[in-house]
């Protein structure tokens, strides 16, 4: 059989395969150009940004659970100026596309984000991370409240002609009803699952392991909610859908596209196997050829039910 | 880098502590004392994460079949406080294990004819056997400074002693050495010395904490190599920072321990006795 076609179109955004890598857990790009062709992988996300530089929570950050990990960086980052001034002209280098993933405290902030990361050339799409408390209303986390939700991200959509992905986050109720007010306000894509909020305790020191107590929960322990949250959404809406949690290898990777992804981003396997994105794609595509499949788009959401 | 290495020996050193020595590619040769290395101790999902080990010592071996070219290996020294090091310590000859490094900025190792005290703190010796082959080397002047609980918790010493280092030793219960601290002996020859020295230290916080403050006494640098939960080891995840000098809550400094470190000069970053 001949190469098989592994290309995707995420929200207009031509993937020369469906392996992105997830925010937070790839740098800003060149942190990983030692483990990873860049030109092997679909696209890939920086670490969350946000106007002001930002320093993160105290230590410990991260705690290993079984099959995950928790982790409470306080999205630390080098913030949107210093981003422009030192990184992007790393992402000029690499022929792949690079998404920008972002955050603010307020609708302000984020819509200032948008604006700001829209005037990058070097930046393919955005991604909003919703999954922030709003500072102006009493710490409600933007991606649990659907109308919340619905101005933040109608404000991000008038700020930006670029794609605009927003990423949900899973510690809500419903969240078909999170993706359908995301995608009512403009979101050309939705990413999903940022992590699941969680904690460890030290029962010797009797306190919680993390200085921050809760953390988010990442890695393989999270792969059957997201894949569930992948198909109700995927089910519900009409935009393209990104899987993300706890994706270690192409059958995972391939599960979430069965259930209705069009691409997917590997996140904590990235920290045990710095090449884990390429080897996926790689993976991906011999899965493929093995099984006689000749374009991976046959395969989004044709999961049998 | 990383490769697939295979394991040549794995020694009960003393009770819980292992010595572990694992083939190298020729390109690691390149690492430098208080450099590490990421190990994943299981191709499973738990434990998940990689772990982070000194490299204890660098070397070239001949296998035993005839013909054979000498080969690379490195050791690492490790103690068994949990899961992962207790499935390292079940290990074999000629098991496989998966490798990222050497990571990380290490010593530096400063003007040669000045005295170097290295101050290792049980497992804390695990980064200093390399840095002090180096030293010794290079002809620096190097004594050895190795405190622990208890007898069992003092490593290599004899091997220190092979480098022609002077070696001192405290432990706790007096089971070896004398009873205490080591740096009551370190503070000995600094007096000694008049305050003409450069410090290497790693170890529990407590002893971190009690050499840097030494240092900032005395006015004379010193380089600590430090721990950190670590996620990546390649500065990508930022869960492994330490806090700078300039940290407080109002004014938070943080470094990244796997990239800018694990060894900091001493007055980069903030101490326990500062607060
Ligand atoms: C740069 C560096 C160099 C190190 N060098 C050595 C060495 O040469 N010899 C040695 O014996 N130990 C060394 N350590 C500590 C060693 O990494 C831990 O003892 C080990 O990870 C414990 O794993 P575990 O699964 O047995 O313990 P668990 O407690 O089951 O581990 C759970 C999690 O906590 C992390 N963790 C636990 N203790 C530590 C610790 N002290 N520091 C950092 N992470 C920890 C583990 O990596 C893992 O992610 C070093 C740590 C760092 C950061
Ligand atoms: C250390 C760490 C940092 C992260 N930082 C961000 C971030 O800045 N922005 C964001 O949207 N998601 C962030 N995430 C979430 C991941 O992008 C991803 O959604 C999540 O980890 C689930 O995927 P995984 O199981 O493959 O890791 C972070 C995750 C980890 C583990
Ligand atoms: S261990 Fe990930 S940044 Fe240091």
């Amino acid at each position: 059989m001949s190469t098989p076609d592994m290309s995707v179109n995420l929200a207009g955004i031509a993937l020369r395969n469906p392996v992105m890598t997830a925010s937070g857990t790839f740098g800003y790009g060149a942190e990983f150009a030692e483990h990873v062709d860049l030109h092997k992988i679909g696209a890939f996300v920086t670490k969350g940004l946000c106007l002001k530089p930002r320093a993160g929570n105290p230590t410990p950050r991260i705690v290993e659970t079984p099959g995950g990990m928790l982790n409470a960086i306080g999205l630390q980052n080098v913030g949107i100026d210093a981003f422009v001034a030192k990184k992007v002209p790393f992402l000029r280098t690499v022929d792949t596309p690079a998404i920008a993933n972002f955050f603010g405290g307020t609708i302000d902030e984020y819509a200032e984000m948008a604006r700001r990361l829209d005037e990058i050339p070097e930046i393919a799409a955005l991604e909003m991370n919703i999954s922030c408390p709003n500072v102006k209303q009493g710490g409600i986390v933007f991606g649990t409240d659907p109308s919340c939700a619905a101005s933040v991200v109608a404000a991000c959509r008038a700020a930006t002609k670029k794609p605009l992905i927003v990423k949900l986050s899973p510690n809500v109720t419903d969240i078909v009803a999170m993706a359908h007010a995301c995608v009512d306000a403009g979101a050309d894509a939705l990413s999903l699952i940022n992590t699941l909020i969680g904690m460890a305790i030290d029962l010797k020191k009797r306190r919680p392991v993390l200085a921050n107590i809760t953390g988010g929960l990442s890695g393989p322990a999270i792969k059957p909610v997201a894949l569930r949250m992948v198909w109700l959404v995927a089910r519900a809406v009409k935009v393209p859908i990104v899987g993300i949690g706890g994706i270690m290898n192409a059958t995972d990777a391939l599960e979430f596209i069965l259930a209705g992804a069009s691409a997917v981003q590997v996140g904590t396997a990235s920290f045990i196997n710095p090449g884990a994105a390429q080897t996926i794609a790689e993976e991906m595509e011999a899965w493929l050829v093995a099984n006689g499949v000749a374009d991976v788009k046959s395969l989004i959401g044709a999961l049998e039910t | 880098m990383q490769f697939t290495s295979m394991i040549l020996s794995n020694v009960e050193i003393s009770p819980g502590y292992w010595r572990m020595r694992l083939t190298a590619p020729p390109a690691f040769s390149a690492a430098t004392p208080g450099q590490f290395i990421m190990v994943r101790v299981s191709g499973a999902i738990d434990p998940l994460l990689r772990r982070p080990f000194a490299v204890f010592d660098v070397g070239v071996y001949t296998p035993p079949q005839s013909g054979s070219l000498p080969q690379p290996y490195f050791e690492m020294l490790y103690r068994v406080v949990g899961k992962g090091t207790a499935m390292l310590a079940a290990l074999h000859e000629t098991d496989l294990l998966d490798i990222l490094g050497p990571l990380g900025t290490g010593f530096d190792q400063g003007k040669p004819d000045e005295e170097k005290l290295l101050v290792g703190g049980g497992i804390g010796l695990a980064p200093l056997y390399l840095l002090a082959r180096e030293l010794t080397e290079k002809k620096s002047p190097v004594r050895l400074f190795a405190g622990g609980r208890s007898r069992d918790d003092i490593l290599c010493i004899t091997e220190f002693k092979r480098l022609g280092v002077e070696c001192y030793t405290a432990t706790e219960d007096g089971s070896l050495g004398e009873q205490g601290l080591v740096t009551e002996a370190l503070k000995r020859r600094l007096d000694a010395l008049k305050g003409k020295a450069t410090l290497y230290a790693c170890g529990p916080d407590g002893m971190l904490n009690a050499v840097a403050k030494i240092a900032e006494s005395y006015k004379i640098p010193c380089q600590v190599s430090l721990e950190g939960y670590m996620a990546c080891g390649v500065g990508a995840c930022l869960g492994c920072v330490a806090t700078g000098h300039g940290h407080s809550p109002e004014t938070p400094d943080y470094r990244c321990v796997c990239t800018e470190g694990p060894v900091f000069d001493s007055s980069e970053l903030k101490w326990e006795f500062q607060k």
